[in-house]
C-alpha cells in the first residue's frame, strides 16, 4: 500500500471517529471559544487593545486549543494499543504520519474559522479585503505547521503512557516561530496598526519553510518516536 | 571556592568512594579548579573597572565561558545523537554522552540565563530584553529541558536512544527558526546585542582561563555524568531483583 | 577585602558569582552521591574505565 493511500485511510478514519464521537464541536470548539472570553476579561474590557492584539489572541488559542486536539487524536489510537497493532502490521509509520496530520489539519482549520468568527463578533476585528490573499495563506501554511509538529510531539507523548503533562513543555517552545509569524502576518492582511499585505508576505515564507521542515522531519521520524 | 567538590581526595583509583573517577578525571578536576580560583580571585578581587560596563565585566568573566560552555554540551549533543542515530556508528555510548552533555548543557545554560540577567541589569538597568540572542538562549533551555524529560520516560535502553536522539536532531531544527523569527520579530532591538568592549590584556586574559577551565570542567562532569549513566544501565540490565536484594542489604 | 565592598553593585555580582559556583558545586556533589549509590549494585568488574 502506499504511504499517500494509507495517509488518506487514516485521515478518514480519524474523522469518521471525530464526527462520530463529536468532541471537537461539544468540547474543543466550546473551550477555545471561553478561552478568547477569558482573553478579554484579563485585558480590560477595553475595545482598541483587543482590536490591536487580536490577531495574537487568536494564534494563540489556537495553541491552546491544539494541546487539547492532539491529546485527544492520540488517546484514541493509545486506548487499545492501535498505534502498536499498526507498526506490528507493518504500516508504514510516515504514512500513520501524514494521515494523523491532515485529520488534525482539517480539525485545526474548522477551529481557527470559528476563532476568527470570534474575534470578528468579541474583538470588533475588521477584515480588509486587500489582505484577504495573505490570510487564506497564512491560515493555511499557519495550520499545516501546527498539524505537522502536534502530530510528531503527539506520537512522542503518546507512546509514554500517562505522561501527557509532557506534551505542552515539549510543543510550545517549538511552535513560537509559528505564533510569532501567523500573528504577524494576520496583522499584515488586516492592517492592525497601518501594516500593509506587504508586511505579511515574508513570514509567509517561515511559515511555510517551518511547515516543510516539520513535515519532511516527521515523516521520517515517527517510526522512531512511536515505537514502544 | 569550598562551594566546588574536589575529585582529589581519594588517592587509590578503584576506591568505592568516588566509584567513577579515574586519575584523568581528578587531575581534570583539579586543573579546572585551580582556573576557577584564579578567576574568583581576579573577577571579584584584582580586576579593574572596565570604562563600558564598569564592575559588569566582573560578571562576564563567568557568563562568557558558561554560555560557550552551553553552546558547546548542546553542539555535543547534537553531533553524539547523529552519531547513535547513524547505524555505523550506533552504541549506547553515543547515546550517554549525549545525555550526560545535555544535562551539563542545561546547567550552564541556567547560569547563563541568570548571570546574564544580572549583568544585563548593571549595564542596561534591565534583567530582561527580547533581544533575539538572548530569547533563542531561553527557548534553547526549555528546549533540552523537555529532551532530559525525554529521555527519562522508560523503556529499553535502545527505544530511549533512538527517541532521545530524534528528539536532539529536531532541537537542532527548532533552535535556527525560533532565532530567525525572533530576530524579524523586533529588529528594533537589535542594537541591544552585547557589544564586547575593549578589554585589557590581563582581562582578556582572565576571559580566556575562564573559558579553558570552565571547558575542563565541562569535560569533567560529562565523563562523571556519563559513568553514572553507565552505572545505571547497568543497575537496569541487571534486574530489579539484583537491586532489591542489594538494597536488602544495606538496610 | 576593601575592593569588593567598594565595588558598585556588589549584590549583582557577588550575587552572579554564588549562583554560579553554587549551582556547579551542588550539582557535582548530587553527581557524585548518584554515583555512589549505583556503584553499589555493580560490580566493580563492571567499569571499564578502570
Amino acid at each position: 500500500m502506499s504511504t499517500w493511500r494509507i495517509a488518506r485511510l487514516i485521515a478518514a478514519k480519524d474523522l469518521r471517529v471525530e464526527w462520530r464521537s463529536r468532541v471537537l464541536i461539544n468540547q474543543v470548539l466550546p473551550f477555545a471559544t471561553l478561552v478568547m472570553v477569558m482573553f478579554a476579561f484579563a485585558l480590560d474590557n477595553n475595545d482598541r487593545v483587543l482590536t490591536r492584539v487580536a490577531p495574537g489572541l487568536v494564534w494563540l488559542a489556537t495553541m491552546f486549543s491544539l494541546l487539547v486536539v492532539v491529546q485527544r487524536t492520540f488517546a484514541v489510537e493509545t486506548a487499545d494499543g492501535a498505534l502498536d497493532a499498526l507498526q506490528v502490521a507493518g504500516v508504514r509509520p510516515g504514512g500513520v504520519f501524514l494521515g494523523k496530520a491532515l485529520a488534525l489539519a482539517a480539525q485545526l482549520a474548522a477551529l481557527e474559522l470559528v476563532l476568527m468568527g470570534a474575534a470578528v463578533v468579541l474583538y470588533r476585528t475588521e477584515f480588509q479585503a486587500g489582505g484577504v490573499v495573505l490570510l487564506v495563506t497564512t491560515y493555511l501554511a499557519a495550520t499545516t505547521g501546527l498539524a505537522f509538529v502536534g502530530t510528531l510531539y503527539g506520537g512522542l507523548a503518546a507512546g509514554a503512557k500517562g505522561r501527557e503533562t509532557l506534551l505542552p513543555l515539549l510543543m510550545l517552545p517549538v511552535v513560537a516561530p509559528v505564533l510569532i509569524g501567523a500573528t504577524r502576518a494576520t496583522e499584515a492582511a488586516l492592517g492592525t496598526e497601518g501594516a500593509t499585505p506587504s508586511d505579511g508576505w515574508p513570514w509567509i515564507g517561515l511559515l511555510t519553510l517551518f511547515a516543510a521542515l516539520f513535515g519532511v522531519g516527521g515523516t521520517m521520524a515517527f517510526g522512531s518516536l512511536i515505537d514502544e | 571556592m569550598n562551594t566546588m567538590t574536589p575529585p582529589t581526595s581519594t588517592p587509590a583509583p578503584a576506591s568505592p568512594k568516588h566509584p567513577t573517577s579515574t586519575r584523568f578525571t581528578r587531575a581534570l578536576g583539579v586543573a579546572s579548579l585551580v582556573g576557577i580560583g584564579w578567576l574568583v580571585a581576579f573577577g571579584l578581587f584584582l580586576s579593574p573597572n572596565d570604562r563600558v560596563h564598569k564592575t559588569g565585566v566582573r560578571i562576564l568573566y563567568i557568563h562568557v565561558p558558561s554560555a560557550w560552555l552551553a553552546y558547546l554540551a548542546f553542539g555535543v549533543t547534537g553531533i553524539a545523537s547523529g552519531l547513535y542515530l547513524w547505524k555505523r556508528t550506533r552504541s549506547l555510548m553515543w547515546d550517554r554522552l549525549a545525555g550526560a552533555s545535555a544535562e551539563v548543557g542545561v546547567l550552564f545554560m541556567g547560569i547563563t540565563l541568570v548571570s546574564g540577567s544580572l549583568w544585563g541589569r548593571i549595564s542596561w538597568g534591565t534583567y530582561w530584553t527580547w533581544d533575539a540572542r538572548l530569547t533563542t538562549t531561553a527557548f534553547l533551555f526549555v528546549t533540552y529541558i523537555g529532551y532530559l524529560a525525554v529521555r527519562d520516560l522508560g523503556g529499553t535502553h535502545q527505544q530511549r536512544a533512538r527517541r532521545s536522539a530524534v528528539m536532539a536532531l529536531l532541537a537542532v531544527l527548532e533552535v535556527p527558526l525560533v532565532h530567525y523569527s525572533v530576530k524579524w520579530w523586533r529588529p528594533l532591538h537589535q542594537n541591544e546585542t552585547v557589544e564586547e568592549g575593549k578589554l585589557s590584556g590581563l582581562m582578556l586574559f582572565s576571559l580566556f582561563v575562564g573559558i579553558i577551565s570552565f571547558t575542563l570542567l565541562y569535560v569533567w562532569l560529562v565523563m562523571h555524568r556519563q559513568r553514572v549513566l553507565a552505572l545505571n544501565d547497568q543497575v537496569d540490565d541487571r534486574g530489579l531483583d539484583v537491586a532489591l536484594a542489594a538494597r536488602r542489604e544495606e538496610s | 577585602m576593601p575592593a569588593m565592598l567598594a565595588m558598585e553593585n556588589a549584590a549583582y555580582v557577588i550575587g552572579s558569582y554564588v549562583v554560579t559556583l553554587g549551582a556547579i558545586g551542588v550539582y557535582a556533589v548530587s553527581m557524585l552521591a548518584r554515583a555512589r549509590k549505583a556503584a553499589r549494585s555493580v560490580p566493580d568488574e563492571e567499569r571499564p574505565w578502570k
